[in-house]
């Protein structure tokens, strides 16, 4: 089942980019302020082999989609390149972009939503040869239909021909919708969550066609998907995304047996699995994928991460959400008291590296310097504090300084690709240096 | 149409009892059905029983009083169950307020904030809006709401679907301590069978509106006695799987249910009395029940129908 992993590339995706913008309110347009950029596809590289099977994993706001969609065409990209067939996706005019299309198609999640409910089973699977003109006699569409229908499973066509939509099951309907995506014979199919949507013993089936008809037609799958369980079974090799970029990238067997990124590893263990002997541990990362408009200094992950360090990119931020999960967590009495002492706390919703954190009233600075090491005796495994350079106080001011963020770059490390610190050796070095450095000159 | 059909189901007090099936079975009917909160033009017949009383036969005004502190509910969709125009304060101080109208505003706050803290929900965000929440504190939010009138039972609905794994470990985890942390019973409906055997204690199966098995979850799991809660399990697709494996035909129309055992056109192990009677609930040991002939009871099937049924052979999408 498993494609031969030294193909030759099909696609290649270099350094893409794809951002949203965001409509600003109408006075900030109006004084010509930037409202920001959503970075759905941060600078992403990878290549697709020809017959393989790869799998797109990420949770939802990963950008996994988006991606799938910009391999199409169907979304601009902002910048970088998506090789196939010798040309380059991100730079097709609208026209060959249609010809483009041909040769790769797309199957989404919702089969409800894929079908036109208007039109017949046979007229929405047949759909595409007319708009490409690939056939000319209307018998020459219904032939080819059904032989498309039957190549889904849906035989005899000649049942499902005058069906609507509102007719057919789920799956039936995911089976008509891949008939649809094949009656072109592309080579690629961008599949986004084919079998999220299905029932769990009808899920099994659709996988099934896939693959026999991965067989039947020599296709190339990018398998989006949410699910780790149906892609372990299913790809070849396998791509984590985590807020617009790819963490880690290698064969499936690799992956799942020795995941290296702490996101791939959160992921593995936070699966539920129908064994009632398994416990999910409880040690999983806290809080949830940040907003992509304002993405976190340094690695994306590292709000979140269990093992982050000195070079992970923690800022004013990271403090925020650091008080927020201790108040919450507080008897109300302690917390007005804690809470009494913070002045507007407002300095700590930027990206900063240092900040000056004001107390509510004068000759306070000591006090909240002292709840602020009381924080980290309490928890000094919070890898927080390994990323706060300085910490001092004077009268009505803390003042709090983090370390330089370094951005994680994707390096290869036994058979895979990873990008995290942890594997490069450069950062650990410098992290290294950093925790010496503080050593030498103790917190005033 | 009968989406719920004869089922009989006990919750005892802070148990968590796990409700599995594949969509169209019943189970948020049944859920429904438990909180008296059933659509219009919906007929149901026998009893819940809750504490002592009946919510079938409770006026509308008797449903209103046990809803929120004897019994709560929490839906899949945390964004549309929250009111966008009302701060988190507002529906705090809504759902006090009605069934529990002697507090007064300090005691409100401090109910609020204590419920809404053991659910990881900082005291800093007490006055925001629904908007400026992620999708999984929408859901702490959504609980908390239900726990601050500190119900005796607590149905769940699909309450993880929305969201991303790490998330639902999260929430799954606020679950299961629900028992220790406020005594609260919980039925939670889901079609996920590895969300029922990370939290519940005991699990009931349905399919096309009957409870088919019912047990505790290690046993079921280990061992199911329901040639359907077999095949489900099998057909899951989890880190685990090596084989896809899959259910033959579709969940039945349950206007016109198969007769006999519904589950007979689709079952492997189907016999010749399946079709013909409809099975009778039986009792196994360890405190399990299934309705099924091939658990018997013996006296109860005409001889010789104990042959495996001959069935036309279902169509390959045929499905649900």
């Amino acid at each position: 089942m498993k494609a031969e992993q030294n193909g030759a590339p099909l696609v290649s995706v270099r350094d893409l980019k794809t951002y949203y913008s965001i409509r600003g309110s109408f006075g900030s347009r109006l004084i010509g302020r930037e409202a920001g950029s959503v970075r759905a596809v941060d600078d992403v590289t990878f290549d697709l082999r020809q017959g393989e099977v790869l799998g797109l994993v990420g949770e939802s706001g990963s950008g996994k989609t988006t991606l799938g969609r910009t391999l199409l065409g169907l979304v601009k990209a902002t910048s970088g390149s998506v090789i196939f067939e010798g040309r380059d996706v991100t730079k097709l005019s609208e026209r060959d972009l249609r010809e483009h299309r041909r040769r790769m198609q797309i199957v989404f999640q919702d089969p409800h939503a894929s079908l036109n409910p208007a039109m017949t089973i046979g007229q929405s699977v047949g759909h595409p040869l007319t708009i490409h003109g690939v056939v000319n006699s209307r018998e020459q569409v219904r032939a080819r239909v059904a032989e498309a229908l039957e190549h889904v499973g849906l035989a005899p066509a000649e049942q499902f021909f005058d069906k609507y939509p509102g007719d057919l099951s789920g799956g039936q309907k995911q089976r008509a919708v891949i008939a649809r995506a094949i009656i072109l014979n592309p080579v690629l199919l961008v599949a986004d969550e084919p079998v999220s949507m299905l029932d769990m013993s009808v899920r099994a089936k659709i996988l099934d066609l896939m693959l026999a008809l991965k067989r039947d037609f020599e296709l190339t799958y990018l398998y989006i998907t949410h699910d780790l369980a149906t892609a372990k079974f299913f790809c070849d090799r396998i791509a984590i995304m985590y807020l617009g970029r790819i963490v880690e990238i290698g064969p499936s067997e690799a992956i799942y047996e020795n995941p290296k990124h702490p996101y791939t590893q959160a992921l593995l263990r936070a699966i539920p699995e129908p064994d009632p002997l398994r416990v999910i541990p409880r040690d999983l990362p806290r809080g949830e994928v940040p907003d992509a408009s304002r993405p976190p200094l340094g690695c994306n992950f590292h709000p979140r991460c269990p093992k982050a360090f000195e070079v992970c990119g923690w800022e004013a931020r990271d403090l925020a959400e650091l008080l927020e999960r201790r108040w919450a967590f507080m008897g109300a009495e302690q917390y007005e008291r804690e809470r009494a002492v913070f002045g507007d706390l407002d300095a700590l919703a930027k990206d900063a590296l240092t900040v000056s954190l004001k107390t509510r009233d004068r000759r306070q600075g000591e006090e909240l310097l002292a709840i602020l090491e009381l924080m980290r005796d309490e928890d000094p495994d919070e890898p927080f504090w390994k990323g706060v350079r300085r910490l001092h106080a004077d009268e009505q001011h803390v003042e709090i300084e983090w370390w330089e963020p370094i951005d994680p770059r994707l390096l290869p490390a036994d058979g895979v690709s990873v990008e995290c610190h942890l594997y490069d050796e450069e950062a650990l070095v410098e992290a290294e240096r950093r925790r010496s450095a503080e050593a030498a000159v103790p917190a005033s | 149409m009968r989406a719920v059909d004869g089922v009989s189901l006990d919750i005892g007090a802070g148990e968590v009892l796990g409700l599995v099936g594949e969509s169209g079975c019943g189970k948020s009917t049944l859920g429904r059905g438990i909180l008296g909160l059933l659509p219009e033009g919906a007929v149901s017949d026998g009893e819940v029983r809750y504490a002592g009383r009946d919510i079938v036969t409770a006026s509308a005004k008797e449903l209103r009083g046990l809803r929120g502190p004897e019994l709560g509910l929490i839906f899949q969709e945390p964004m549309t169950r929250l009111n966008p125009l009302m701060r988190i304060e507002d529906h705090f101080a809504e759902a006090l307020k009605r069934h529990e109208p002697d507090l007064n505003k300090r005691e409100v706050q401090r109910r609020s904030l204590e419920t809404l803290g053991r659910m990881g929900i900082p005291p800093t965000r007490f006055r925001q809006y629904p908007y400026e929440f992620s999708g999984g504190m929408r859901q702490r939010i959504m609980i908390a709401l239900a726990l601050v009138l500190r119900p005796k039972l607590l149905v769940a609905d699909e309450p993880t679907t929305a969201l991303d794994v790490i998330v639902e470990a999260q929430i799954l985890g606020i679950l299961a301590d629900l028992k220790r942390e406020f005594g609260t019973a919980l039925l939670l409906i889901t079609h996920n069978l590895g969300i029922i055997a990370e939290a519940c204690d005991r699990v009931a199966v349905m399919y096309a509106g009957r409870i088919v098995e019912e047990g505790p979850a290690r046993q079921l799991f280990a061992d199911p006695a329901h040639p359907y809660t077999r095949e489900l399990l099998r057909s899951t697709i989890s880190l685990e799987t090596t084989e896809l494996h899959s259910i033959a035909g579709a969940p039945p129309n349950l206007i016109e249910p198969p007769s006999g055992c519904r589950f007979h056109p689709r079952c492997p192990d189907a016999m010749e009395v399946c079709p013909r009677k409809f099975p009778i609930p039986v009792r196994l040991e360890g405190g399990r029940r299934t309705e099924c002939w091939l658990h018997g009871p013996e006296q109860e099937i005409p001889p010789g129908t104990t042959r495996p049924l001959e069935r036309e052979r279902l169509a390959v999408a045929d499905e649900g």
